[in-house]
């Protein structure tokens, strides 16, 4: 986890200079009191040694302690500007390297984090590493140096009388230890309740309807009441307890002052005429006492940030450090001049990692050329992921995918991608005009005939040419402007628009109406001659279909066509009877 | 528009480009109308108004505490000096009038100053962080229990994620804000009141330097906030910006790579990294080196106030002259000056983020709630079902009739059927059945009983509602079950459960009835959840049920067995189902044939063909394509 300040690498010598810069600044600060000691001393002639009181002096005094504090205002500036650099330069090498990793995720990486849990990391995260680096760059220089200078400092003015500063410095962190003693381990506590408050909310929020069907409006109140209650009380006791830190501070410091006031005057100030601890050194010694009180407070400061700017750090190098299941082999089998399209499975098993049963088993099937393939099967059989491994989102456990022959492990994943059309069960689109979603691939007929084509045996032609802008409409993020039959049709025209060699339907006729299902077919049956494999639930969808398999709990218990199963398989005349005597009109 | 666009939605959308990201630091939000907001926002406060009051008095307090300690110890020093030049032991100290301590005892009152200010300190927060987290807790409680009078209309217009925002966000906004905006307030502006008094009064020379590099310095703050936000806003678009695409790619990442988009994804990305580096450089820079500007003019004020005290310390004139530990003094309060106005400035930012949360919560607050309830509402005794729709027409928008002119009388017992295309509106019905939306004209009336004339909870007790979107929260499967009914036994749950044919699997599961579903129910199959939800209306038992049939998600077996249960439901009692299966089309008494919001055609099943008209199309499109 540490390694996440190799991507500080690249700065290192900002770095430096930041940190030679702030040490510079630190010392400058710290000449301040010494100054006004000499002015008081020798300008004013409150001394031991008879020194006459000199206006000269004064000024003199005074434009060095300008000038220290012009050099020291214009370093704060160009280290300043130097940190936000660093500070924004690691974060975007970050996001970058972080964006790119999950680029090359295949789905078992992105199911194991969650794309919700991926996309904080990649902005929060990140953006908090970048507002505490920001600061720590500054500060772990700063506050340690401005601490122990002005201890320094101050032991030079008076050594015995320094020991005051040591007690309260202890008195400090005491307090500061007991008060995040008390309070640190609730935080977590405090982030869990926010969490539950949330969720409530959203609960009902989604749930509006059954809400007031139920009339449970009491029984919400009540589940948010607890959560609410509960979040009141600990933060009540948190920030009470907090609270006390700068009121303290401020007491320690005060009383700190007057009392090296008062053991000066007692024992240490000789009233005598005779050499002895000045007045002047005492004004110095209780700046710089002050100035510790004040350092020790932020260094504290800086101890609360760091462990949480290592939480942040650790869930960005998980991202970075997770290894990728699958990689493009090291010397790829080019594909074919001519790729025909036909996919061979065999003794295909696939078990998730942490399962104990396989999802698929013994998967041994051909799909020729330009023929459509359909799977069919109950829920949980296992359709979806046998559509995925083809795409190779999930690598097999046992068994090979081939493809004219080829296996799909020894392919360059772009090249495999390229003979693809996909069309996942719910509809996917991005943010752009329609035209940028139907072209969507990187196939090399981009132009608009192509896409005016697609959008046709798609069936969404007339929908998009019936709005204002036709191809330049613009779809929100998710494509959440357009209603989820929509969305299908316009990811079934993407993949047309890619012209590939094979086409893989999950499930993508189930949130079209009956009839515009029936007319997809019909063209897509007339105008596409590619290989097609369709899972579907309907078994009119796939009845003409050339080969049919049928799975049962991961196996394979038929294939064949449609009358072939209707004769001979158990599990299909199951299916068939079941839908045919309750055919779906909406 | 279609169903699934007026159903609320889940998405966490949010409209602004800079809603989806996180908020660049500081960035300020203004609110539109900051001094109703702040007026709003006062007469919440009133049940706390003598917290407030205590606490502003205990801030007083504390800053008058806060500003003798200096001066205290100046004297102190003072004395020390003198002695000191004088070669003589220190005397008493004058204090004021005839005020007179020894070293000691001034030291050991000195002491006690400061103790005192840090405890009225400390007791001014601590009131007032009671007060903000009781402000915050009933604000929660207000806005959830609104959530729920709101008129599902209200929902129609905004997003799901804006709504969420108001009562989780903005509150949380208030929550941090509030008791360190108003402590802020009480304590700089009794500070400041007391360290320019007090400065004045020592020596009106060094006071004047100090105020006018204060104001310098305010002056300074005021030119840098301006400056960065522009920055600030311009690095929040590009959050924005990053989090919608970064959503998107990540969400979807099996499209994107299939179709070899990354390329073209990436430079997006690419193109909005940059622009965020921009503009966080310029933002953080600025916002950086404020304080340090600040503290330079701070530390410029400090030696102005050596150089020019020393001077008039050694003047002779005794009108200008000072102390020599007066000169200490006057360092401290220039920091003492300068604090509070930071503050102030500060909170002027920080009151402006308070008030934009609170404008957002106040609108939801303030919206119309579902109409009150009339004093003189009818409920049905013996419920049986009988159903009249008598020219009923409506409208989601003014402009566009959906129903129009509506009639239909439902016998007790019947099953009513809605069919249609996807998208045409079937949901509608249901909608207005229950009084999610008022009709426009003409009547509902349920047993000779106007749906009007009845409180809508008593009406939406009469039906058992089962929907699509299946509606399940963190809790046991029996807590899930048992939703809406009251002080239901474990027997009667189960007994719902097998009626709904859901026994069997809820016993595989670990814990059985206990087993604690997460947030949706996402831990069991969608048809499982399906079937709770199918229980929960067995369980309610309620006179009249509204059915959506469509499982298409769902593996036949499990079909199979909702589709028993469901039949299992209606039995005995009037039913309106929107249904998907032929079967309980060819059964039902009426079907009501519905396109684009209206219903174009009922009668029953044969009838309907005969007619052959929209339905006898919709029917027969099932048979071709083979």
């Amino acid at each position: 986890m540490k390694n996440i300040f190799r991507f500080l690498k690249p700065y290192r010598v900002g770095v430096i200079i930041v940190f030679v810069l702030v040490a510079l600044r630190a010392v400058l600060d710290l000449l301040l009191p010494t100054l006004l000691n000499d002015m008081i001393s020798k300008g004013l002639g409150i001394s031991s040694t008879s020194v006459e009181p000199s206006i000269r002096m004064i000024w003199f005094i005074a434009s060095i302690m300008i000038a220290v504090i012009l050099i020291s205002i214009i370093v704060t500036i160009v280290s300043g500007y130097l940190e936000s650099k660093i500070a924004a330069g690691f974060a975007l090498d970050l996001r970058k390297a972080v964006y790119q990793k999950i680029e090359q995720f295949s789905m078992r990486e992105m199911d194991h984090f969650t794309t919700s849990s991926l996309i904080t990391r990649t902005t929060n995260d990140i953006q908090q590493l970048q507002s505490y680096l920001n600061m720590l760059l500054r500060m772990i220089i700063l506050q340690p140096i401005l601490a122990i200078g002005a201890i320094a400092f101050s032991i030079a003015q008076q050594p015995t009388l320094s020991l005051v500063l040591t007690a309260s410095v202890i008195a400090l962190l005491i307090m500061l230890g007991i008060i995040f003693a008390l309070t640190i381990p609730k935080f977590q506590i405090m982030q869990k309740l926010v969490d539950r408050l949330n969720l409530v909310t959203r609960e009902n929020l989604s749930g509006l309807r059954v809400v007031r069907a139920y009339n449970t409006q009491e029984y919400q109140a009540q589940r948010i009441d607890e959560a609410a209650l509960e979040s009141k009380k600990l933060n009540i006791f948190v920030n009470r307890i907090t609270g006390l830190m700068w009121p303290i501070m401020n007491l320690i410091m005060g009383a700190t002052g007057i009392i090296l006031a008062y053991l000066a005057a007692k024992y240490f100030i000789k009233f005598d005429g005779s050499p002895s601890f000045e007045p002047g050194e005492l004004f110095a010694l209780i700046q710089y006492a002050m100035r510790t009180i004040m350092s020790f407070m932020f260094l504290t400061m800086i101890f609360i940030m760091i462990p949480r700017a290592r939480v942040s750090a650790i869930r960005i190098m998980e991202v970075l450090d997770m290894d990728v299941e699958i990689e493009d082999p090291i010397d790829p089998v080019p594909l074919l001049e001519k790729m025909k399209g036909e996919i061979t499975f065999e003794n295909v098993t696939f078990i998730y990692p942490n399962a104990n049963a396989p999802v698929l088993s013994n998967i041994s099937f051909t799909v020729k050329a330009g023929k459509t393939t359909a799977i069919i099967g109950s829920t949980g059989s296992g359709k979806s992921t046998l559509i995925n491994l083809i795409p190779r989102f999930y690598e097999i456990t046992e068994g090979s995918i081939a493809i004219d022959g080829i296996d799909i492990k020894t392919i360059a994943q772009n090249d495999l991608y390229s003979l693809l059309g996909y069309v996942p069960q719910k509809g996917i689109l991005f943010s752009g005009t329609i035209r940028e979603n139907i072209l969507f691939s990187d196939s090399e007929d981009q132009s608009d005939e192509n896409m005016i084509k697609a959008a046709e045996i798609a069936q969404a032609k007339n929908f998009i040419e019936s709005l204002d802008d036709k191809y330049d409409y613009h779809i929100a993020q998710g494509g959440a402007n357009v209603s989820g039959g929509q969305r299908q049709r316009f990811s079934i025209a993407r993949a047309i628009a890619k012209n590939p060699l094979i086409y893989l339907f999950d499930d993508s006729f189930s949130a079209l109406d009956y009839e515009t299902d029936r007319n997809l077919r019909r063209m897509l049956n007339r105008h596409v001659t590619a290989t097609k494999i369709i899972v579907a639930q309907r078994i009119n969808t796939i009845r003409n279909a050339d080969q049919i398999i049928v799975l049962d709990h991961g196996k394979m218990v038929g294939i064949g066509t449609h009358d072939e199963l209707m004769n001979t398989c158990g599990v299909y005349q199951e299916i068939a009877k079941s839908q045919l005597s309750k055919e779906e009109l909406a | 528009m279609t169903d699934k666009q007026k159903n609320t939605s889940q998405r966490t959308q949010r409209n602004v480009p800079f809603g989806g990201g996180p908020r660049g630091m500081n960035y300020l939000e203004k609110s539109r109308d900051f001094k109703g907001t702040m007026k709003k926002l006062g007469a919440y406060l009133k049940p706390f108004y003598i917290q407030i009051i205590a606490s502003a008095f205990f801030a007083v307090a504390a800053s008058l505490l806060t500003v003798l300690g200096p001066w205290l110890l100046g004297l102190i020093t003072s004395e020390i000096s003198n002695a000191f030049i004088g070669t003589r032991p220190i005397g008493t100290i004058h204090l004021i009038g005839s005020l007179n301590f020894s070293l000691g005892t001034l030291a050991l009152i000195t002491i006690g100053v400061h103790f005192l200010g840090a405890f009225f300190n400390y007791i001014q927060a601590f009131l007032l962080i009671g007060m903000t987290q009781s402000l915050t807790y009933s604000m929660r409680r207000d806005l959830s229990s609104k959530l729920n009078k709101l008129p599902l209309k209200f929902y129609d217009d905004q997003s799901f994620g804006d709504v969420l925002g108001r009562v989780t966000n903005d509150v949380e906004t208030i929550n941090g804000t509030l008791t360190q905006s108003l402590s802020e307030i009480f304590r700089a502006v009794a500070l400041l009141t007391f360290v320019i008094t007090m400065m004045f009064i020592l020596s009106p020379i060094l006071a004047g330097v100090v105020l006018f590099m204060t104001l310098l310095s305010f002056l300074v703050a005021r030119q840098f906030v301006k400056l960065s936000q522009g920055y600030f806003r311009k690095q929040a678009y590009s959050y924005g910006e990053l989090n919608g695409h970064i959503e998107e790619t990540y969400s979807g990442h099996s499209v994107v790579k299939v179709f070899n988009h990354q390329a073209k994804s990436f430079t997006e990305f690419d193109r909005i990294n940059n622009d965020l580096y921009q503009s966080s450089v310029k933002s953080q820079f600025i916002s950086g080196i404020m304080f340090p500007v600040q503290f330079f003019i701070g530390n410029l004020s400090y030696i102005l106030v050596a150089a020019i005290g020393a001077l008039l310390y050694l003047s002779d004139n005794p009108l200008i002259t000072i102390q020599v530990g007066i000169i200490l003094t006057f360092i401290q309060y220039t920091r003492q000056v300068n604090q509070p106005i930071q503050s102030i400035g500060n909170i002027a930012n920080v009151l402006q983020s308070t008030a934009a949360a609170s404008e957002r919560i106040f609108e939801l607050l303030g919206a119309d709630e579902e109409t009150a309830e009339r004093e003189d509402l009818k409920t049905i005794a013996n419920v049986k079902g009988h159903v009249v729709f008598k020219d009923v027409h409506f409208g989601y928008n003014k402009d566009v009739k959906v129903i129009k002119g509506f009639n239909a009388e439902i016998k007790p017992g019947q099953k009513v059927a809605i069919v249609g295309p996807t998208g045409a509106g079937k949901t509608t019905l249901v909608n207005l059945l229950m009084r999610f939306y008022e009709i426009d004209s003409g009547s509902i009336k349920i047993d000779g009983v106007d749906i009007r004339d009845m409180k809508r909870a008593d009406l939406r007790s009469l039906f058992g509602m089962v929907l699509q979107d299946t509606w399940l929260f963190e809790g046991t499967i029996f807590e899930n079950i048992s939703y809406g009914s009251t002080n239901r036994q474990r027997d009667e749950v189960v007994a719902a459960a097998k009626s709904a044919q859901t026994h069997y699997f809820i016993e595989a599961l670990p814990g059985t009835y206990d087993f604690i579903l997460n947030e949706n129910g996402t831990n069991i199959s969608q048809g499982q959840r399906q079937l709770i939800t199918i229980s929960r209306a067995m369980l309610a038992d309620r006179p009249m049920l509204i059915l959506d049939e469509a499982t298409s998600s769902v593996d036949t077996r499990t079909e199979f067995l909702i589709q028993e249960a469901m039949q299992r439901l209606m039995q005995d009692r009037t039913s309106f189902v929107i249904a998907h299966r032929l079967s309980t089309i060819k059964d039902a008494d009426v079907i009501f044939v519905i396109n684009e919001g209206n219903i174009v055609e009922q009668g029953n099943h044969e009838g309907l063909l005969k007619q052959n008209g929209f339905y006898s199309k919709l029917y027969y499109s099932q048979f071709e394509g083979n």
